[in-house]
């Protein structure tokens, strides 16, 4: 086993353990705390598939905005006092029976499909990197892109509008 | 690396996401499994492109880069998203003062 196929296996661990501890946590402080751990494991994942872009990325915009975002909302919200009551305990049962009903359906599905023999090219290849990806982004998707700077901008006046005390 | 290893993580990543939805009834949390799906959807993504950027390298040697440039699409979309849920999230505890969604049920009276 050498150093990558030890790095995969590691970020994929860290990446379900962290994902598992949101969803387990009761204090909601703490799931987005691990959730920032899932980030890092994932942008970990990125850099391991080269996509060193998109790793950037992911830890700048998820890791560091969403997140501070998210507690910023903890802050402005009781957290204890919305701490879930213990009543609903039918319903998670069947919530987690369902979510592993699909794993079960989605690995049934797809343990012999036929590119189980394709490789994902791992530590090299350019396309990942931002000198590529920047030419790619503004010839070929620059209409996209503008696109996108207009729901930014709708999307933080929607939120304003929402927010604000009438 | 193969390619299956990473359809059955992101898959792994995608149930977790789908049973927090299904189990918390916070509000905040149902957004972070929303976060969580959305990653995991990204992680394959890449993961395909890669492959894809393997297998034509020597067709063309850009190929596989649209499924980069799609993921960051999804990660600009998703900034919006959470900006836009976290200030209904907020003006729904100045409602009701809870972020439970088992109480916004006035559609159903």
């Amino acid at each position: 086993m050498n150093i990558t196929q030890l790095l995969f296996w590691f970020l994929s661990v860290m990446a379900l353990f962290s994902a598992l501890m949101v969803i387990t946590s009761k204090n909601p402080v703490y799931s987005v705390l691990w959730l920032i751990m899932v980030f890092f494991a994932i942008s970990g994942h990125y850099f391991l598939l080269n996509a060193q872009f998109l790793a950037i990325v992911n830890i700048i915009v998820y890791a560091g905005a969403i997140m501070v975002l998210f507690l910023y909302v903890f802050m402005l919200i009781d957290v204890r006092k919305s701490s879930e009551p213990q009543k609903y305990r039918w319903i998670r049962l069947a919530g987690a029976v369902a979510g592993g009903c699909l794993l079960l359906v989605l690995v049934a599905a797809l343990r012999n499909i036929d590119i189980k023999n394709q490789l994902a090219e791992v530590k090299t290849g350019n396309i990942g990197l931002i000198k590529n990806l920047g030419i790619e982004l503004f010839t070929n998707y620059v209409v996209p892109f503008e696109i996108s700077s207009i729901l930014f901008l709708s999307a933080m006046v929607g939120a304003v509008m929402i927010g604000k005390k009438e | 690396m193969p390619v299956n290893y990473y359809i059955f993580l992101s898959i792994a990543l995608f149930c977790i996401g789908i049973a927090g939805v299904l189990t918390r009834r916070n509000a905040i949390i149902i957004f972070m499994c929303i976060e969580i799906m959305l990653n995991a959807v990204n992680l394959m993504l890449v993961a395909f492109s890669k492959m894809h950027h393997l297998k034509n390298a020597a067709v063309d040697a850009t190929a596989g880069s649209d499924g980069q440039i799609f993921v960051f699409f999804i990660m600009v979309v998703a900034a919006a998203e959470v900006s836009v849920g976290l200030a209904i999230i907020v003006m729904m505890y100045r409602n009701i003062h809870s972020v439970d969604v088992n109480f916004l049920n006035r559609l159903k009276h």
